[in-house]
């Protein structure tokens, strides 16, 4: 028999816990200059940039701009889950922050809520800041009607299976800084084939089933439903949207990602 | 009963403590460092005995494999709840990874473990809160303030520390606006401590805790760690600064190839207490040293034989140091004579002379 120690006062709360994470969390994302350029600024940048080289006309009236909200969009929700996810959660495994966490009664998941929060603010910072640039400098329209509800929901899924799937990557580099060097390059070449950076139709064949199995295709997609009219569903693989198939890979990827985030997250680096 | 001796012989030849102790294996003899008396008594920590429900910390048996090799094999340890005890240990000798298995970072193999009367294993929220946990580097590379990190670790626990109280005992009043990763290497190790101790811990790890602080920041931080045992707080110190276990900790065990190779209170250690003296001169251009029992008498008997001062005379007793290099084997066994002679005899001689 053990003797139990005397009832101390009770625990905070769940919620009073996931609070402060979720302050923690953006303090260190928005103190923090480099993440901030990198994953706020990038995409603005990306959106400018290639606004100004590339002159394609796709039809339907639709310039490369109104065509490229979709693909940037999709590379600032991916910037501010996936890479964001992957780099800092490696980040704060290597220099220690996550063990003298996993050393408190802070509950894992308070640490995984504030995560949350910090990715959505970051998302719709970043999205707000896009459709703003968009409108202002290239006049871009904007969805109407039933397609903010396909925004909202294609966004949060693709956000959400994106996060899941950060955390698990950054479980599987090395260390804070091989993590840093290696998911950037991944996640802009999965950009690249999944049709991010330029008309889908475009991209091999070949390459857009390699780009099927992977989440930011399905987002992309189901953006492009969002910002282009109808007339160009007809330039997809499918000849449609496939919003159903959008939602259906979308969500598999989100429960494949919580199944291998929960089997697969330590709170330190790998010994030796 | 001899209390065991300085530089347990059968340690250094590689084979277990059994000739020193005879209560056999585990069972750790030590004395009480409270009383004047030479109270010498053993503490029933064998593997056949139940973990103690009300010490700090109670450890039958421990048993951590990695691979093929044992890193912890068969540790009995027992923390009295109030006391400061060090852990020590050269590199490899398995005290990272015990204390790991205390704070529940790491599974074990074997044994029976309690901390604070829980199985480390199941240690849920509640019990978490009792513990605080001084890591080689838990604040990161925070953007947070130091008063920022404090107040959100505070929030996790059921009574904390006053962050304000806690930056003042720990002497970073004035870094409280600054940000985590512009702290040096010293405020840095200081707001470790602050975030082992904000929640108010019943037990406090602290892990090589003062490395890289200068000699006066750890003489405040010794100073810390005493105000807080007179709070009550039991603490388990692992460290490489045999000074450091000295002016702290009431006991002292050494770890040495995955078992406790001692546990004494540190004037004790390896028979310190009733070791020979070692009488250091020099003679004939050559330095001397003997080890005696009765250095007043030899001392007298070498004054006999120079006509004025003996050259470079010195009579020393055996540091911590002495004593725990020789238990982790880093001294080479000499069986030496109550005269034994040599360029290092301090560290070489064995023998005992009365």
């Amino acid at each position: 028999m053990t003797t139990t120690a005397p009832e101390r006062a009770a625990l905070p709360p769940l919620g009073r816990v996931c609070l402060t994470r979720a302050g923690v969390e953006l303090k260190e994302f928005f103190r923090q200059r480099e993440s901030v350029v990198f994953t706020l600024v990038f995409p603005v940048i990306l959106l400018l940039g290639l606004g100004a080289v590339l002159d394609y006309d796709l039809g339907a009236g639709v310039d490369f701009p109104q065509y490229f909200m979709a693909g940037v969009i999709t590379a600032g929700i991916v910037g501010a889950s996936l890479q964001n996810m992957a780099i800092h959660i490696a980040g704060e495994r290597s220099d220690g922050t996550l063990k003298s966490l996993r050393g408190t009664p802070m509950p894992a998941s308070a640490y995984f809520a504030g995560k949350v929060v910090q990715v959505l603010a970051v998302a719709v910072a970043t999205i707000a800041l896009l459709v703003l640039v968009g409108v202002l400098v290239y006049g871009i329209d904007l969805p109407s009607g039933t397609d903010w509800l396909t925004f909202a929901w294609v966004s949060v899924l693709g956000a959400a299976a994106c996060t899941l799937l950060g955390i698990v990557v950054s479980t599987l580099a090395r260390n804070g800084r091989s993590a840093s060097a290696t998911v950037t390059p991944i996640a802009l070449v999965i950009e690249f084939v999944s049709g991010v950076f330029m008309p889908f139709d475009q991209v091999p064949g070949w390459l857009q089933d390699v780009a099927a199995v992977f989440p930011v295709k399905w987002l992309a997609q189901g953006l492009r439903s969002v910002f282009l009219p109808d007339a160009l569903a007809a330039r997809e693989p499918a000849g449609s949207w496939e919003l159903g198939t959008v939602a259906l890979v979308l969500g598999l990827w989100c429960v494949a990602g919580l199944v291998l985030c929960a089997v697969t997250f330590r709170w330190q680096d790998r010994e030796g | 009963m001899v209390v065991g001796r300085w530089g347990i012989p059968s340690v250094a030849a590689g084979g277990g403590v059994d000739a020193l102790l005879p209560t056999g294996r585990g069972h750790c003899v030590l004395v009480q460092k409270d009383s004047l008396l030479p109270t010498t008594r053993t503490l029933a920590a064998g593997p056949g005995s139940e973990p103690d429900p009300d010490a700090a910390i109670s450890v039958r048996g421990l048993v951590k494999r990695y691979g093929d090799r044992a890193a912890v094999d068969g540790l009995d340890l027992d923390i009295r709840r109030g006391e400061i005890f060090a852990l020590l240990g050269p590199n490899g000798a398995g005290k990272t990874t015990t204390v790991e298995v205390l704070e529940g970072y790491r599974k074990r193999d074997g044994g029976d473990v309690r901390v604070l009367g829980v199985d480390p294993a199941r240690g849920g929220r509640r019990w978490r809160a009792q513990l605080g946990i001084v890591l080689q580097s838990g604040a990161g590379d925070s953007q947070l303030s130091v008063r920022e990190l404090l107040k959100a670790r505070a929030s996790y626990y059921a009574e904390p520390r006053d962050p304000d109280e806690v930056m003042e005992l720990v002497g970073l009043t004035a870094e409280a606006g600054a940000r985590g990763r512009t702290l040096s290497g010293g405020q840095r190790r200081r707001l470790d401590v602050a975030l082992g101790i904000v929640g108010r811990p019943r037990l406090l790890f602290l892990d090589e805790p003062t490395t890289g602080f200068d000699p006066e920041a750890r003489r405040q931080f010794w100073a810390l760690i005493r105000s807080l045992r007179d709070l009550g707080t039991t603490m388990l110190l692992t460290t490489h600064y045999l000074d450091e276990a000295e002016a702290l900790a009431d006991r002292v065990g050494v770890l040495a190839r995955g078992q406790l190779a001692e546990v004494a209170v540190p004037a004790a250690l390896g028979g310190r207490g009733t070791a020979p003296a070692v009488v250091s001169w020099t003679e004939d251009g050559v330095r001397r040293s003997a080890e005696t029992a009765t250095p007043t008498a030899f001392v007298r008997e070498l004054a006999a034989r120079f006509p004025g001062e003996v050259p470079d005379l010195t009579v020393a007793r055996p540091t911590l140091e002495d004593v725990y290099l020789k238990m982790i084997g880093q001294v080479p066994e000499g069986g030496g004579t109550a005269a034994a002679v040599g360029r290092r005899g301090a560290e070489r001689s064995q023998g005992v002379s009365s």
